[in-house]
């Protein structure tokens, strides 16, 4: 079995960040990550289930990583040397329990939930956020049971999805993967979920006007989450800018009211929202702008465009960057991350929170959104899957995924 | 020797290559024997004494009106309005005509003592002009006896302060106008008749009015049924025109009309052979067209854009006429005429037309691809009297450039139409109905038509709507050289080179089609018999 194993060396990852500059993903061939053989790791306890992975997206947090771009606020999280991927579709070969507790028989294909909260790492009684559902808020992700790791995927003791050798995940990780589900779905569930959680807490109102920054993945899961769990009770007007044709094409067919190339989006949103312009900014802008790209430049859009007491909310993750600030505070704009997933409110009153996973399911069915896996490749080929992954807009792909399935050869 | 009148050239083996237009680039073309060429007639002789005509106009007006000076007296409210930037194409060496005639004007006004004077510049919902374009028209001296004391206003279709609604016509339209101008004892209008749509009542009921009122006539069904607006009395939007500028009259505003017109002597010196006939070039013609090719195609086009912006035309007056509105319009129309009209015989199957990097709506700008639409489709298709030029169902090719490329300053609204109405409509009808008022009370285009220098929200909609009756007219629009994707959101056919262009307009019309070029500019006015 072969595993993409990522290593501590810091060499590694400086050859790998000058590498980057020739495109996202283009460090995979000089940095720290290789593949090697590679076992199932040692069970943590005995509430952990080994799960063989069958697809595991590319994400762009692992393009950071790879291209040793990751903001240093997550070294103190990580432990190495560990397989990456946390976005995995994968078969518990010897059955399981899942995060409700039901049992899961053999054979029985499940996603993970990968953040490493509490429960994962033993802690008994949980963190305040753990406690009240919100794991990815987790204050112990480098204590108890584990070694450091906010996530599976960049924990030494779990393994991760991108490897033939199975991970192992915890039961409160675990959810089952309906059948009516593709593989291709399933590994959508994650990212999905990250778009559920930033769509649905938000705070948008009726009539709002919601921009939306970037179409990769997440700018396209999180149209297809105000659509589908948003607008049915919050009707609101979604304005998407996308850079790339094959972009466009989704954000529109996943709901978007407007759709336009980035350069365009200002305007747009300036024509809706019957704005003024003031110091290049809009004086009555969106209400909620997503920033699912989160460089300084979508940043800086973002305060730009979003109206006096408007809301950014930052749902593709930001490293270290320079930002003006000041119509943050001129304008008292709420600027909010939406980091992972956990336990949303529901919008009917009296109704019980879900989990964002389990919204996620539901929601990549209705949405299909297992189109938007665009290219598999197996783990031999990782180089040209990270470019790829890295280049993905430009090259009409949305998602980028290992192929975990079959030894050899691209399946797409 | 005496000019020549215009001139129908049929094409044949030793016809020399045709001088397109291609934005501020040229190109020579060998045209299908069997075409025809339509050239403008040669610059009628300009008055000699054109002070003495414009005094001699002033003091024996047309219609059934005073001399000015007797129309003058102290204590009176004076308002006089000129046209703007958009006149004449290019705009003129100085002294423009503007300042010719309103200079006389205030020397009257002194003589009969009036103090209380004011000019306003008739924009209608044009981008206000610059102080050094207000001194080219009016002259430094008018300009710093009246802008300092803020006596020089552009009319403000925004300012309901300033605005006055007079009633409505017969027809239900609207006129509201400027308040200063209705509420004068005497307006006077200075006018430069470019083309025969210029001028008479359009003057005030279009240069001085409101959205409220101007919506009533341009709109896609008022284009569409003026064929051509170059043609007053089969113009609707003429019409319209008309009975507001009635119910002006009849509402007790008193106006003193000044209308001129100009020869079509177009471009100076170094460009004489853009407006002469290609096979009485002599050697000095052609050095000039390939000196000037090749100094042009060699800079980037922002600073051939500059080049030409900076030229001025020699235009001199060919007539002045003043008095009572229509009277003093059946004569400028006349002269109109004298200098521009040429007979054609028939139709054609595909009509060629190059394209020049100006119109009224670009000085000192950009010939945004919507302008470049509205240049061909609006103004130089409808440069016909009796019939179009081109028949039902033929083609018109147009060349130019067509860059994706707007002035954000002059027109903010436009790139917004080309990005959001445009990649949905190109229907006048649909784009009139669901995006016209949104874009004309945007507070932001507002905004910027007041206080800057920006056509107002609704413009790039009538510079649709300039296009609807062609649209509805022509079996298809073939843009040579222009940036596709511009050329495709227009709605247009993209083809690169003329020969290509034909091959496309083929399959439209035939393979056996007449072909006629419009040799323009200089502007001229087709009579198509």
């Amino acid at each position: 079995m072969k595993a993409l194993v990522l290593e501590r060396n810091l060499p590694r990852f400086a050859a790998s960040r000058v590498a980057s500059l020739l495109g996202s993903g283009r460090g995979a061939g000089i940095g720290p990550l290789q593949l090697l053989d590679a076992q199932a790791p040692e069970r943590p306890g005995e509430d952990w289930y080994p799960l063989r992975p069958l697809l595991s997206g590319i994400c762009g947090s692992d393009l950071a990583t790879v291209d040793g771009r990751t903001s240093r606020y997550f070294e103190d999280m990580v432990s190495f040397p560990f397989v990456p991927g946390h976005e995995v579709v994968g078969v518990l070969d010897d059955g399981g329990v899942d995060f409700s507790g039901r049992t899961l028989e053999p054979g029985t294909r499940a996603v993970i939930e990968p953040v490493l909260g509490c429960a994962p790492r033993h802690i008994e009684p949980p963190c305040a956020q753990c406690g009240s559902g919100h794991t990815g808020l987790c204050g112990n992700l480098a204590s108890g049971a584990l070694e450091p790791g906010l996530q599976t995927g960049f924990c030494t003791d779990t393994g991760g999805g991108w490897s033939t050798a199975p991970l192992m995940a915890h039961a409160s990780q675990l959810h089952a993967v309906p059948d009516t589900l593709s593989d291709e779905d399933a590994v959508m569930i994650e990212p999905t979920a990250c778009a559920v959680h930033a769509a649905l807490s938000a705070h948008v109102t009726p009539g709002d006007l919601v921009a939306v920054i970037g179409a990769g993945t997440l700018g396209q899961t999180t149209v297809a989450a105000l659509h589908h769990l948003v607008r049915p009770t919050t009707p609101c007007t979604v304005v998407v800018g996308a850079k790339h044709p094959r972009q466009r094409e989704l954000a529109a067919s996943l709901g978007a009211d407007l759709v336009v190339p980035p350069d365009q989006l200002v305007r747009a949103v300036r024509r809706r929202a019957g704005s003024l312009v003031l110091g290049g900014r809009l004086t009555e802008g969106a209400d909620v702008v997503f920033d699912c790209v989160g460089s300084a430049a979508s940043i800086t859009e973002a305060l730009s465009l979003v109206r006096a007491r408007g809301r950014v909310v930052l749902v593709g993750m930001p490293s270290k960057v320079t930002v003006d600030l000041a119509p943050l505070w001129h304008r008292e704009l709420t600027l909010v991350g939406a980091y992972a997933y956990g336990s949303e409110a529901a919008p009917e009153p009296g109704a019980p929170d879900r989990r964002s996973f389990e919204l996620s399911i539901d929601l990549v069915g209705e949405a299909s959104l297992g189109r938007l896996v665009s290219a598999l490749y197996p783990l031999e080929r990782y180089e040209e899957a990270l470019a790829h992954a890295g280049a993905a807009g430009r090259r009409g792909a949305v998602k980028v995924a290992f192929d975990l399935r079959k030894p050899k050869g691209r399946t797409r | 020797m005496s000019p020549r009148p215009g001139f129908v050239l049929d094409v044949d083996h030793s016809t020399p290559p045709t001088l397109f237009w291609h934005g501020e680039r040229f190109s020579l073309e060998k045209l299908p024997e069997g075409s025809r060429v339509i050239y403008a007639p040669e610059p009628i002789d300009p008055l000699t004494d054109p002070q003495a005509a414009i005094r001699h106009a002033l003091t024996h007006p047309e219609g059934d009106q005073e001399p000015l000076p007797a129309l003058l007296f102290p204590g009176m409210r004076l308002t006089i309005a000129f046209d703007d930037i958009s006149l004449p194409l290019p705009p003129m060496e100085r002294p423009d005509i503007r300042q010719l005639v309103m200079e006389q004007v205030l020397d009257l006004a002194a003589e009969a003592g009036v103090d209380d004077v004011e000019l306003i510049v008739a924009l209608a919902l044009h981008r206000r002009m610059t102080e050094p374009e207000l001194r080219h028209a009016i002259g430094d001296r008018i300009y710093d006896a009246f802008a300092p004391n803020g006596l020089l206003t552009q009319h403000d279709a925004e300012d309901p302060s300033n605005l006055v609604h007079l009633g409505q016509t017969d027809q239900g339209e609207d006129v509201e106008i400027n308040k200063r101008a209705a509420e004068s004892d005497l307006l006077v209008y200075v006018n430069i008749n470019l083309v025969a749509m210029d001028g008479g009542h359009k003057s005030v009921a279009t240069g001085l009015a409101s959205y409220k009122s101007l919506r009533h006539h341009h709109n896609p069904e008022t284009m569409r049924r003026s064929k051509s607006f170059m043609d007053q009395h089969k113009s609707e939007l003429h019409s319209a025109n008309w009975r507001m500028g009635r119910l002006i009259r009849d509402s007790g505003v008193k106006v003193f009309q000044i209308e001129t017109t100009l020869n079509n002597d177009t471009f100076p010196g170094a460009f004489q052979f853009l407006q002469k006939r290609e096979w009485e070039w002599k050697a000095k013609d052609r050095l000039a067209y390939v000196a000037a090719s090749n100094a042009l195609d060699r800079v980037p086009a922002r600073h051939a854009r500059s080049i030409f912006h900076t030229v001025k035309a020699p235009h001199r007056m060919t007539s002045v006429q003043a008095g009572e509105v229509e009277a003093v319009h059946a004569v400028t129309t006349a002269n109109v005429w004298e200098q521009q009209g040429v007979v054609v015989e028939g139709q054609t199957d595909i009509l060629t037309m190059g394209l020049p990097y100006i119109s009224p709506y670009n000085v000192n700008s950009i010939l945004n691809p919507i302008l470049v639409a509205c240049l061909g489709l609006g103004y130089f298709f409808n440069l016909y009297r009796g019939r179009p030029l081109v028949r039902e169902g033929g083609v018109l090719i147009m060349t130019h450039p067509t860059p994706w490329e707007f002035n954000p300053v002059h027109h903010p609204s436009y790139i917004d139409f080309f990005e959001q109405v445009l990649s949905e409509t190109t229907d006048p009808n649909v784009m009139s109905e669901q995006f016209e008022e949104g874009f004309a009370t945007d507070p932001w285009y507002i905004h910027l038509y007041r206080t800057g220098h920006a056509y107002h929200g609704v413009h790039p909609f009538y510079m649709w709507y300039w296009c609807a009756h062609a649209l509805q007219h022509l079996g298809a629009v073939i843009i040579v050289g222009g940036d596709p994707k511009a050329v495709h959101r227009l709605g247009f056919r993209a083809a690169s080179t003329l020969a290509d262009a034909l091959e496309m307009a083929r399959d439209v019309v035939g393979t056996s089609p007449t072909l006629t070029h419009l040799h323009a500019p200089p502007i001229m006015m087709a009579d198509v018999q």
